[in-house]
């Protein structure tokens, strides 16, 4: 049914609070901690390795098993099926198997009778290991050429040639850190067996179908014996797309082999150790352009540290390619994608899924020419900015609805770019201690799972004879807003208010082989997918009123005041008592697949996305020059949502994903030590932005638009592409190191995230004559 | 002995008490409420935010705390509000529902707790008369980007908590003894005066004396450790007392910072922003400024400056009393003077002069609930263009909080001129060898040790030289 074009006719489409948030604001909500525990109720907790990679000699649990409390321990001779929980190249041991690959690693699971007796045994396994060497690091891995797969290759046209040729050329390069996703609520799974060796499992999990899927081959079970629920995540960010199933695994195990229900309650300072997290790269590059900024040759090179296993690595790789443009049209460009396989947990997942990476390059790119020449970095984004003739992607996919030129020109006029550049300079030479900086940068993100066989999702719609609807598809809830946004379009489909829908857990028992929620595809695909089943129902009781009263299907209309039905008018719940008394089926699945989309891996062109979604951002913020601190003190936005299914849910991803951006940028720095530990494993040491890092100042703006593509409601996906538009920030505090020599034609050398230090080293650097 | 507490107007006794189980788990895990979330473990998220209810005098105050750092021997004799105790025969109040109608909660996990810190701020409790971001700095959330909660928090108005019935309560609940208690082999006392802390501490000597448990909070949750005898320090009464005058402030070990943060503002304006920035509202309602001191802390943010202002100590015991120098109680890297049996009981905090030029700075890498790579803290008196004197006290730059001679002594005796704080500041650099860690490298502490004496002058010259004072040039 993907020839609909749902723009729904019936409501406005108000901006509905979050469906939870009466619950959430009471303390009523419930996640998967939140169930009353069984007296028999197993707790659970990891023996981790104390070596980033090492040999295990010898494996002594005896005082583990002596330990208070203790039920029972676990190693991976103890897997009936198989020992994994990777997704895609299944090198994700649950319990490792004779060899550790990263600190922090779990090597046996302790069962007791309260979580502080599993934690306090875990500590006492006596384990012998025989080092071996470890790459720690992205130069580490690269001088071994350690890599998760071969490096990759975008390219189009002859870069070699053109940089040769271009009239002006630089290279140079920056480090941009990973991220932890610090959900709230850490992982979490509790597993209850069932009878006849059936497993259910509680799973704080993005992805439910995966993790029914690994545990039941974990377990040798078939699909049909595990059920994956989860309500509500409290937070995930990506970070609980294939990390929650190694503790829902445990709980799985433990629940499979001692027959009492279990939970995996993971500890913060664990969680932040044993989960990946988002990819820190190094980037270098060599552009060449002319004496108006236009990028004419690039050769970019994005190394990236992947950690210990392949995990989502080489969709996210790819990912930063596809986004290494940005809104920029690149002639003749190589883009060399180097995936380094290190000793540290393997990196996952997180909003922007790469795309973050690769746009922060070409931004900085676009500053360090501006830098070269003199020149406004607005001015030589809007000279590169694709166009007419000049809109098709470095993976052949041509821009059909380049919007970015008439956002950044509507930024530029109404956050008063021009005139605040001016009265930052004189702020500038009035100052010695303190200086500022201001920047604006665009977005345009690709909308798809660039795997494509992930673009499908099913659901399944109730309506009871009663009037009142239940709806379940394989979308899950982690904050987002896409229950509420589903429940809207079912709701219109029906005419019937939003209260008349219940929204019900993710199961996998209700809607199966579902893809993970992600790459913001969850209300398109979702929404979409129910938008069927609500249809196909509505489908049956139109030709049902139609047969009964005797009037044409296209005299049945859906309003808000009752079904209408040539003369006669029926409430909604006297429609459905009537149609089931006519023996009319009242449920249905719906199905949905994004159409028109084809990529080629091996060659790295096609249209991997259905579609793209725009923003652009102006940062101000101040420096210490001193100290190395900083501030962002005012930030406007306009971003595209296309035709919004929900204004304030979709404000919210907005200002949250920005912060989320800017944390990534400024405070938030993954510290690993020599011999791969994680010294920043706890909110201790890895800081988060708080409400005063908000900035005072802060203006977000929906554009005014529709999607060019047929999606639900002609809205576009909102989860990730917001999160990009906080590149403005690093370019402002570059734009502010570098008023310290305001004379200088030359980029200063800052590194991301921008912490106090690296902002201090990098003013005196750029003092430096 | 029991623990014995009021939570929504019933009496929660709880026999035989784990005297190092939280409040957060005896909540969610014995009592069924599970609206308070664990977000760390570790008093850093405030997804455990609870109001904490004692009797000052005759009235209620109610202070913001993390429930899962507070052990449940800190509840005797109190009231607590939990996120459930809000909402009345199903309506919520008026805050959560201006909460949940302007998209306040997305995920919803940290919400809770922010409700309890705004709800704090309506109620009139600690730190009410702080600014909306500082009262919620002390509660992380991951999804919203904060906006729509600073927007609740600024809309909402006074609320009454209903808390009159309590007084009589609470009052019936207190008996005036040394409160005790024994879990199988361990056991915790919580004394409520001076003599009786004396007194337990000779018997005792081995006994960990717990007042704000923001730092042993952490040795339990994060460290799992098993601590056999505990002292609670809430209940003593004569800890808790300031005393202002005209030379200066003396504040009694037991003071909470919340408690002490506007007699400190009055003593310098740097010293309050100082406090403000000690960790969130929820710990500097349970974290003490004695705490911070007697734990040794080689950072501890309140040490450094405190020295600079020239404090002195005094630590009791049965045997008496005695003072000292604040400089002097910190002998080396987790080593202090003070015996087993002593107690620290008063901080004595000289008023500055009025043109002393003072300068306190905490660096950090994010400015609200942060542990700072370098805290400084710069005393000169300058008398007709000359620095007669200068006390220059850094945390973070060695194993204990400490002065710099060398950079004091570039600068006493000698003109107050940029040269001579240029000097002083070369001087710094060889007053300390400050490790590299994961809150800044050696170079950065340096660096920015003697940048502060710069920054003192820059000031001096009527330069604004905290990106915190500047607005945007958005009109």
């Amino acid at each position: 049914m993907g020839e609909r074009d749902p723009v729904l006719p019936v409501l406005a489409k108000p901006s509905h609070p979050h469906d939870s948030a009466r619950l959430h604001v009471s303390g009523a909500a419930r996640y998967a901690d939140d169930a009353t525990e069984p007296a028999d109720m197993l707790h659970l907790a990891f023996g981790q390795s104390a070596h980033a990679r090492a040999r295990i000699a010898g494996l002594d649990l005896s005082a583990v098993r002596a330990a208070e409390g203790v039920v029972a321990v676990f190693t991976a001779a103890d897997i009936p099926g198989e020992n994994n929980v990777g997704p895609v190249a299944h090198d994700d041991r649950l319990l490792a198997d004779g060899e550790v690959i990263s600190m922090a690693q779990p090597i046996f699971l302790v069962a007791a009778t309260s979580q502080i007796a599993a934690r306090r045994a875990a500590r006492l396994g006596r384990i012998d290991y025989e080092p071996l060497p470890a790459h720690i690091t992205i130069e580490a891995a690269q001088a071994a050429g350690s890599l998760i797969e071969p490096t990759q290759r975008m390219t189009r046209g002859d870069a070699a040639t053109a940089l040769a040729t271009a009239p002006r050329r630089l290279s140079g390069g920056f480090d941009v850190g990973g991220q932890d996703h610090f959900y709230l609520e850490g992982q979490v799974a509790v597993a209850t067996p069932g009878e006849d060796g059936q497993i259910h499992l509680l799973s704080s999990t993005q992805h439910p179908s995966e993790v029914q899927h690994l545990v039941a081959q974990m377990l040798h079970l078939s699909s049909s014996d595990v059920t994956v629920e989860v309500r509500r995540m409290g937070g995930a960010f990506g970070g609980k797309e294939t990390q929650a199933a190694l503790f829902a695994a445990a709980a799985a195990l433990v629940a499979a082999k001692t027959g009492r229900p279990a939970k995996f309650r993971c500890d913060r300072d664990d969680d932040m150790a044993m989960t990946g997290k988002r990819h820190a790269f190094r980037i270098r590059y060599d552009v060449g352009f002319d004496d108006e900024g236009h990028v004419l040759a690039l050769r970019l090179h994005l190394a990236a540290r992947c950690g210990a296993t392949v995990d989502l690595s080489p969709a996210i790789n790819d990912r930063a390619m596809f986004h290494a443009d940005n809104c920029y049209f690149l002639p003749d460009v190589e883009i060399i994608s180097e995936r380094l396989k290190t000793n540290t947990v393997s990196d996952t997942a997180f909003r922007g899924f790469g795309g973050p990476q690769g746009m922060i390059a070409i931004e900085r790119i676009m500053d360090d020419v501006a830098a070269h020449l003199g020149r406004d970095p607005l001015d030589v984004r809007l000279a590169n900015l694709y166009g007419p003739g000049r809109d098709v992607t470095p993976y052949d996919m041509q821009v059909a609805d380049n919007i970015a030129p008439h956002i950044i020109a509507r930024l530029r006029t109404t956050a008063r770019y021009d005139a605040r550049r001016a009265e930052i300079d004189a702020f500038n030479a009035r100052n010695s201690v303190l200086k500022k900086g201001i920047a604006l940068t665009p977005v345009k993100f690709g909308i798809s799972f660039t795997t494509t066989h992930l673009n499908q999702a099913g659901a399944l719609v109730l309506v009871y004879a009663d009037g009142s609807i239940q709806i379940n598809h394989g979308g899950t809830e982690m904050g987002q807003g896409l229950y509420v946004k589903v429940a809207q379009v079912v709701a219109d489909v029906f005419a019937v208010p939003i209260g008349q829908v219940r929204i019900t857990a993710t199961r996998t028992d209700k809607v199966p082989n579902t893809s993970a929620t992600a790459a913001s595809s969850g209300a398109d695909l979702n929404g979409m997918a129910a938008y069927n089943a609500a249809m196909t129902i509505r489908e049956r009781l139109t030709t049902f009123l139609a047969r009964t009263f005797g009037c044409g299907t296209d005299e049945v209309h859906f309003t808000p005041d009752g079904v209408l039905a040539g003369a006669e008018r029926l409430s909604f719940a006297q429609l459905c008592r009537k149609a089931h008394l006519g023996r009319i089926s009242l449920a249905s699945t719906g199905y949905y697949a994004t159409p028109d989309i084809a990529y080629d891996r091996a060659t790295h062109k096609g249209r991997p996305f259905y579609y793209f979604a725009y923003g652009a951002a102006v940062s101000e913020v101040a420096i210490d020059t001193l100290t190395g601190e900083h501030k962002v003190l005012a930030v406007d936005i306009i971003h595209d949502v296309g035709r919004s299914l929900n204004p304030a849910i979709d404000i919210g991803q907005i200002e949250g994903g920005f912060i989320q951006g800017q944390g990534w940028l400024t405070t938030e720095e993954l510290v690993f030590d020599d011999k791969g530990r994680l010294l920043t494993h706890s909110p201790a040491t890895y800081k988060i932005p708080t409400a005063s890092d908000r900035p005072v100042h802060m203006t977000i703006t929906l554009w005014d638009g529709e999607n060019v593509e047929p999606t639900i409601n002609r809205s576009k996906a909102v989860g990730e592409p917001p999160f990009m538009l906080a590149i403005s920030v690093f370019s402002a505090l570059t734009q502010a190191v570098a008023a310290g020599a305001p004379d200088k034609r030359a980029l200063p050398p800052l590194d991301a995230p921008a912490t106090p230090e690296r902002i201090l080293r990098a003013v005196a650097a750029h003092r430096e004559p | 002995m029991s623990v014995s507490f009021i939570l929504d107007g019933d009496i929660v006794e709880i026999a035989d008490a784990d005297p190092t189980a939280t409040l957060l788990d005896h909540l969610r895990y014995r009592m069924g409420r599970t609206g308070t979330k664990e977000g760390c473990a570790e008093g850093d998220c405030g997804a455990c935010t609870v109001l904490l209810g004692e009797l000052e005098g005759d009235a209620m105050r109610w202070r913001a705390v993390n429930a899962c750092i507070l052990f449940l021997p800190m509840l005797n004799g109190r009231a607590l509000m939990t996120v459930e105790s809000l909402a009345k025969d199903g309506a919520l109040n008026p805050l959560q529902a201006c909460m949940a109608a302007n998209g306040s909660s997305q995920c919803g996990f940290c919400t809770p707790g922010f409700v309890m810190s705004l709800y704090g701020r309506s109620v009139g409790a600690s730190g009410h008369d702080l600014p909306v971001t500082d009262v919620i700095a002390g509660n992380l959330c991951r999804c919203t980007g904060y906006g729509p909660i600073l927007a609740a928090g600024e809309a909402a108005g006074p609320l009454d908590p209903g808390d009159g019935d309590l007084i009589p309560a609470l009052k019936g609940l207190a008996t005036g003894e040394t409160a005790s208690g024994r879990h199988g082999d361990r056991i915790w006392f919580a004394p409520r005066t001076g003599a009786a802390l004396a007194d337990l501490l000779a018997e005792h000597p081995d006994a960990r004396m717990v007042a704000g448990a923001t730092d042993v909070g952490l040795w339990v949750t994060k460290g799992l450790r098993s601590i056999q005898t505990l002292i609670f320090l809430g209940d003593v009464a004569e800890l808790r007392t300031i005393e202002e005058g005209l030379d200066g402030l003396r504040v009694g070990a037991g003071v909470r910072y919340a408690d002490a943060h506007q007699a400190f503002a009055r003593l310098h304006p740097d010293l309050g922003e100082l406090v403000r920035r000690i960790g969130g509202l929820q710990v500097r309602n349970a974290g003490t400024v004695g705490g911070n001191i007697a734990n040794g802390s080689p950072i501890g943010d309140g040490p450094a400056a405190l020295i600079a202002l020239g404090a002195e100590l005094t630590l009791r015991s049965r045997d008496g009393r005695r003072t000292m120098k604040l400089e002097d109680y910190f002998l080396d890297y987790g080593k202090q003077d003070r015996r087993p049996w002593e107690f620290l009981e008063s901080i004595w905090i000289p008023r500055p002069a009025p043109d002393d030029i003072i300068h306190i700075a905490k660096l950090t890498r994010r400015f609200d609930s942060d542990i700072s790579a370098v805290c400084g803290a710069l005393s000169l008196t300058v008398r007709d263009g000359w620095i007669a004197a200068a006390r220059i006290a850094f945390g973070g730059m060695a194993a204990i909080p400490r002065r710099a001679p060398a950079c004091e002594a570039a600068l006493v005796g000698q003109l107050f001129t940029f040269d001579t704080i240029e000097a002083a500041a070369k001087a710094l650099r060889t007053d300390y060898d400050p490790l590299n860690d994961v809150r800044g490298s050696a170079a950065y502490r340096l660096d920015t040790a003697a940048n502060l004496m710069l920054r003192l002058w820059h000031r001096e010259r009527g330069e604004v030289i905290s990106v915190l004072d500047l607005e945007a040039a958005h009109g």
